[in-house]
């Protein structure tokens, strides 16, 4: 893909989302602001499994954890302020992944897969069995977070197009935000882990402690996602922890391709297309979405976006042999 | 707790462990020696469980059912790896989570298809159907003994299986140097597929003798892949040894959790696990 | 003996029941090309693990510039000045030449913290990698694909990343192993040329480069060092002699 029809793109997509609220349904805005919401969940995963290598099946812990902490600091009758429930949120979420990230990351490869996953859980059961959340049945946010500023209120999130434009906004401001930490001298170190972990740490690198920072971003990133997700829905749930949704935005990832969060962005908006599309068709969508992945893995490696090169590479290759 | 439900917990914990080492044991034998993460390892526990409620159903008797179950397990497992996991060895995790995670959507929707998503209990069998009086309010059902006894008899036969039999060794070789083994001209390929589809036999068999004590349901797979998970990462990845005393540790974390601290019971396991990474990030049985 | 940047004291390293390595001592002198030899198993590389820290020793001691460094990780030891290269190429395939190099570099970065300026634009670290790359000779290549390069190229570049984390002792594991004979000679030519301000130890097979350019030798055999000392001094050792008897390379100079 040349760089030009890249940008042209990526304009495109932008333009599209921009107007989406004034053309489409509120039913499909919501529906996009979803997709937003997932794309900043799934960027903030890719930039531990595709920046820095790091396969975590336990993301799913940072974004429930925000979610949960609107709606523990959401009162009965009142809105909580914008400006302080979002940032508490995301550090909460950041913490918690510096916390569980200290353990995690003591372990490589299958291990580390397996003990993000059973640490996930382990945070889901404390939602689940405990009434701090609401138990298993989940919690409600009864109202949407308020924007006042000492007695301005610059924008109101009750409004469907006021809340969509704010997810934009942070969506947009997190995929800025990623791309240009990917650049910095802190990125590069995080490539370097993923390409040769070894060679790293004998130039010098303490790499525990780089990839312990990148975890934590990535917690609180998902924390971003997780709290516009509880606001946009007015509910939140274990669910939102389980391991189903650590699965799925792994699948995000990897859908669209890794490392360049692009991919991410992607792979969310498929995710979303394709659940609407199977479970509009059936009640039984998992089955369909579960063979998708299966075939999806086993007839083309590399994801979605490694399509096109595989296609133009393919009669070459046949060509050499 | 006085002495009686001291030893009713103690004899749970040790069936509970037990069971969970039967799951864990093949999902350890396949990281090890395939190298394979397999998240629809759980699947085959609920699988398990549910072919013993159909089969029961169908036959009424849990012995038929299991005369008929274990080899379809057993088949299951070989037609998986043939058809699937065979192409995942030289694969990165990244792609093998991502197909077993896939494979657990499949399995619980076919599962919901042809079942439904009900809860089911399926009968003790009669000649184990009595209880061993501990005292006067208390006693222990004598089908949870059995289910230990043949926990402990398998995990002798596992034993004898891998340390004393030709198989055994080629299982432990492979465990070592894919190369080394197919440079002595032993066809590889086959070792995978009987040690998978061992694997899967095991875990559908512990859903089976499972289903008249834990009630068969949805979802319940998934609980015991994320506790074997636990038990390969504290007893370290392809130590059949490791993972049994793992089990039992679990086993007893869960079991007395729930009844020492019953609002933070699922949190007991995890925080054994925590421990072990502390100490030993490798698992306690990793040389 | 004081003016040895690294010594190693008695140093043993235990496999299980196996020794790797049994009560090695050796010093690496600024100015001072040191070529480590020995038979396959002799336990050359064990010992390079040691000193760069992939290995912890089961007994001895480490000094570096006479601070003792045996309890450092392998990327404190980097820091303090030790480099070191593999056995096998170990560099990062996908980054062209010049963004190895600045890795290497930006390692000495006290805060390599920065998330927001581009890695790019840092002029002290580009400046050091591109001096770390003319000087093995990599200029003309600094924007190829690690991965599209050749196997001699790639060894030239590992030198260089050693270089560019301004490493005061250099650790080089069989540098020149699947070199042909010019390109062994333009290796040989630059670790001569960089031994001027460091020290170098070179684990190597290829006796005829160890004998032209080391100023010591020391020979391994099962694990134990077996004889240490000036290039003529091993060519007269009787006891190196038998221990390469049958190993035409010593034997028919």
């Amino acid at each position: 893909m040349s760089a030009s029809f890249n940008t042209f793109l990526k304009l495109l997509v932008l333009a599209l989302v921009l107007a989406f609220p004034f053309v489409g349904s509120a039913f499909y805005t919501e529906l996009v602001a979803k997709g937003l919401i997932l794309a900043i969940f799934a960027m903030s995963l890719d930039l531990l499994v595709g920046v820095t290598g790091l396969v975590s099946f336990g993301h799913a812990a940072y974004f429930g954890v925000a979610a949960y902490v609107l709606a523990l600091l959401t009162p009965k009758y009142q809105a909580a302020n914008l400006w302080l429930s979002l940032p508490v949120a995301v550090l909460v979420a950041g913490l918690v992944a510096l916390l569980v990230g200290f353990f995690v990351l003591r372990t490589r490869g299958i291990y580390f897969i397996m003990v993000t996953l059973a640490f996930a859980q382990m945070a889901y059961y404390i939602f689940h069995d405990t009434d701090l959340g609401g138990g298993s049945d989940g919690i409600y946010v009864n109202f949407k977070p308020s924007a006042a500023i000492a007695g301005w209120t610059p924008f109101d999130l009750d409004q469907p197009k006021a809340l969509y434009f704010f997810i934009l906004v942070c969506a947009l401001a997190v995929y800025g935000g990623l791309r240009r930490l990917k650049e910095s001298s802190f990125g590069s170190i995080l490539q370097g882990i993923r390409d040769n972990e070894s060679r790293m740490l004998a130039m010098g690198y303490a790499t525990y402690r780089y990839k312990l920072a990148a975890f934590a971003v990535a917690g609180a990133l998902a924390g971003v996602a997780g709290y516009l997700y509880g606001a946009l829905y007015g509910f939140v749930t274990p669910e939102y922890l389980s391991w189903h949704q650590s699965g799925n935005v792994l699948l995000m990832v990897i859908l669209g391709g890794m490392g360049n969060f692009g991919g991410a962005v992607a792979g969310a908006f498929a995710f979303v297309a394709m659940q609407e599309f199977f479970a509009a068709w059936t009640k039984h969508w998992q089955l369909l979405m579960g063979a998708v992945i299966v075939g999806a893995v086993l007839f083309l490696p590399g994801g979605i976006s490694a399509l096109p090169a595989r296609l133009k590479r393919k009669p070459r290759e046949s060509a050499d042999e | 707790m006085d002495f009686v439900s001291f030893l009713i917990q103690t004899l749970n914990a040790v069936q509970y462990g037990l069971l969970l080492f039967l799951v864990a044991s093949g999902l350890t034998l396949i990281f090890g020696i395939m190298g394979v993460i397999n998240l629809a390892h759980g699947s085959f526990y609920m699988i398990g469980a549910y072919l013993a409620f159909a089969l029961v159903a169908q036959t009424g008797n849990l012995f038929t059912a299991l005369l008929l179950g274990i080899p379809l397990a057993a088949l299951l497992g070989a037609l998986l790896e043939w058809a699937l996991f065979r192409h995942l060895y030289k694969r990165n995790h990244l792609e093998q989570v991502l197909l077993t995670y896939g494979l657990i959507l499949v399995f619980e929707e076919l599962r919901s298809l042809a079942l439904g998503d009900d809860v089911h209990g399926v009968a003790v069998p009669a000649i184990f159907s009595a209880s061993i009086k501990l005292s006067d309010t208390l006693s222990y059902p004598v089908y949870r003994l059995v289910i230990s006894a043949v926990c402990v008899l398998l995990a002798i036969g596992l034993y004898i299986l891998i340390h004393r039999t030709r198989i055994g060794m080629m299982i432990r070789a492979g465990n070592h140097d894919r190369d080394m083994v197919e440079a002595l001209g032993i066809d590889i390929n086959r070792i995978y597929l009987v040690v998978f589809a061992l694997g899967v036999t095991l875990a559908a068999f512990a859903g089976m003798i499972a289903a008249p004590v834990s009630s068969v349901f949805p979802g319940m797979g998934n609980q015991v892949l994320i506790l074997s998970f636990v038990i390969v990462v504290i007893g370290g990845i392809g130590s059949v040894w490791g993972a049994l005393v793992a089990a039992l540790v679990i086993g007893f974390a869960d079991t007395f959790g729930k009844v020492l601290v019953p609002d933070y019971a699922g949190l007991a396991v995890y925080l054994v696990m925590a421990a072990v990474l502390l100490w030993r990030p490798e698992g306690i049985f990793k040389s | 003996m004081s003016d040895a940047l690294l010594r190693a004291e008695g140093l043993t390293r235990r496999f299980g029941g196996l020794t790797a390595n049994q009560d090695v001592s050796l010093s690496l002198k600024r100015g001072e090309l040191h070529a480590l030899v020995g038979p396959n198993g002799a336990g050359k590389s064990t010992c390079i693990n040691l000193l760069s820290g992939d290995l912890a020793p089961s007994a001895g001691r480490i000094l570096f510039e006479g601070r003792d460094i045996t309890g450092l990780a392998s990327h404190q030891r980097s820091l303090a000045g030790i480099g070191r290269s593999y056995q096998r190429s170990n560099v990062f395939m996908p980054f062209s030449v010049f963004e190895n190099v600045r890795l290497a570099a930006q390692s000495r970065r006290p805060r390599a913290w920065r998330v927001w300026a581009k890695a790019l634009e840092d002029r002290a670290i580009n400046e050091r990698a591109e001096a770390a790359i003319a000087e093995v000779g990599l200029a003309a290549q600094r924007a190829r694909i690690v991965g599209e390069m050749s196997h001699g190229e790639r060894r030239q570049l590992e030198v260089a990343m050693v270089l560019a984390t301004d490493a005061r002792v250099l650790l080089f594991d069989e540098p020149l192993a699947g070199m042909g004979a010019e390109e062994s000679m333009k290796m040989v030519e630059l670790l001569r040329r960089l031994t001027t301000d460091r020290a170098i130890l070179l684990v190597e097979h290829d006796m005829d480069a160890v004998f032209a350019a080391a100023q010591t030798i020391t020979v391994m055999v099962n694990g134990q060092v077996l004889e240490s000392g000036a290039p003529q001094q091993i060519r007269a050792s009787a006891a190196v002699r038998e221990a390469y008897l049958g190993d035409d390379e010593v034997v028919h100079e």
